[in-house]
């Protein structure tokens, strides 16, 4: 006997995906997926982001950790941190005074909803207004799994190679925003910026593309701005 | 990469349309996997034969069905095939698309005794 079925595999995860949303837009909290390969510097980025974005309650933050003191724009920020083992990520966020919160996947290479939700569940969202969520770093699984999420943020950096596009179509075309970083590198490689831009304004016209390097610096204004305009003016549906 | 929990997840769908439908075997599964996923049939079939095993699906034959990436323009409405991941409207050259299938990881249809 043929029994029709029609449902579809990650269902039950955009289930819990839509209660984080709605968890969320209780409190009027934005929260960002970022995604990349390893070693393309989801971290540093993270730390740049809010240092150009976020308001810090630990007034033992010093220059030695990177220095100045709460940023102009003030977003009340906190950081949920997914890794497949230990707590480096997240202890280097807590450092900055920002509530971090460490997931272990136990090998899973990517987030699920359902781990997004118990974080979600054990922080202090009081006053909250961004969640930056560090997915594992993988550029295959995160794309398919939904979190309940404002915003998709992937990085690539410059060291990768511009051909990745095509090699990862989901991720680039699911992704609301591009950051290409470690730009400063790109006069020691074969790194095209135009064809990666052309690549990728055919897969995914409405991306919004920043081009930063996390060590020197350049670029991240410009994204930081952006960000908080849509954390304080709006969402993406 | 992630196919052993999205098996996991497959082999709950089925089992819970299995019972529902009191089947005391199930003989196949049909699957619908978009271009664009990027799950790989021959991982979900590996993971099957070992999580399925000692179910009512174990030995079920795994039926995959790709579909094509098809996209509608939201400027003319033009339906068209995604080709090379150009997700231009060939009609229009509008860039504001959306994706109408090749995105999905289905569970289709099963075959019960």
């Amino acid at each position: 006997m043929d029994i029709e079925v029609l449902e579809g595999v990650f269902d039950a995860n955009e289930i819990i995906a839509k209660e984080n949303r709605a968890l969320l837009d209780e409190r009027n909290a934005f929260m960002m997926n970022l995604m990349a390969s390893p070693g393309a510097g989801k971290t540093s980025f993270i730390m740049k982001t809010l240092e150009g974005i976020a308001s810090f309650s630990s007034p033992l933050r010093g220059e030695d950790q990177g220095g100045g003191d709460t940023s102009a724009k003030g977003i009340k920020a906190a950081v949920i941190e997914g890794d497949i083992a230990g707590k480096v990520d997240s202890e280097r966020i807590a450092a900055m005074g920002i509530q971090a919160i460490q997931i272990n996947t136990g090998g899973s290479c990517h987030l699920e909803a359902k781990q997004v939700n118990t974080a979600l569940k054990h922080m202090d969202l009081e006053g909250i207004e961004l969640i930056i969520v560090e997915n594992v770093g993988n550029l295959v699984c995160p794309a398919e799994f939904k979190l309940g999420e404002d915003l998709k943020v992937m990085i690539l950096s410059v060291a990768e190679g511009d051909d990745k596009p095509l090699k990862y179509p989901l991720m680039f075309s699911e992704s609301h925003v591009l950051i290409v970083n470690k730009v400063d590198l790109i006069p020691h490689t074969d790194f095209n910026m135009e064809r990666l831009e052309e690549t990728v304004r055919k897969m995914n016209p409405s991306v919004e593309l920043f081009k930063v390097s996390c060590r020197t610096g350049e670029g991240l204004d410009g994204w930081t701005t952006w960000l908080e305009g849509r954390v304080r003016n709006g969402r993406q549906s | 990469m992630h196919e052993m929990s999205v098996t996991e997840s497959m082999i709950e769908v089925v089992l819970r349309h299995a019972e529902k439908n009191h089947a005391t075997k199930v003989t196949r599964i049909n699957i619908v996997l978009g271009e664009l996923s990027t799950v790989v049939p021959e991982s979900v079939q590996f993971y099957f034969d070992i999580i399925g095993k000692d179910t009512i699906a174990e030995g079920a034959e795994l039926n995959f069905r790709r579909t094509k990436l098809i996209a509608k323009c939201n400027g003319c409405g033009d339906e068209f095939e995604v080709v090379e991941y150009d997700f231009t409207c060939p009609a229009c050259s509008g860039t504001k698309t959306e994706i109408i299938s090749g995105r999905e990881f289905q569970v289709e249809s099963i075959e019960i005794a």
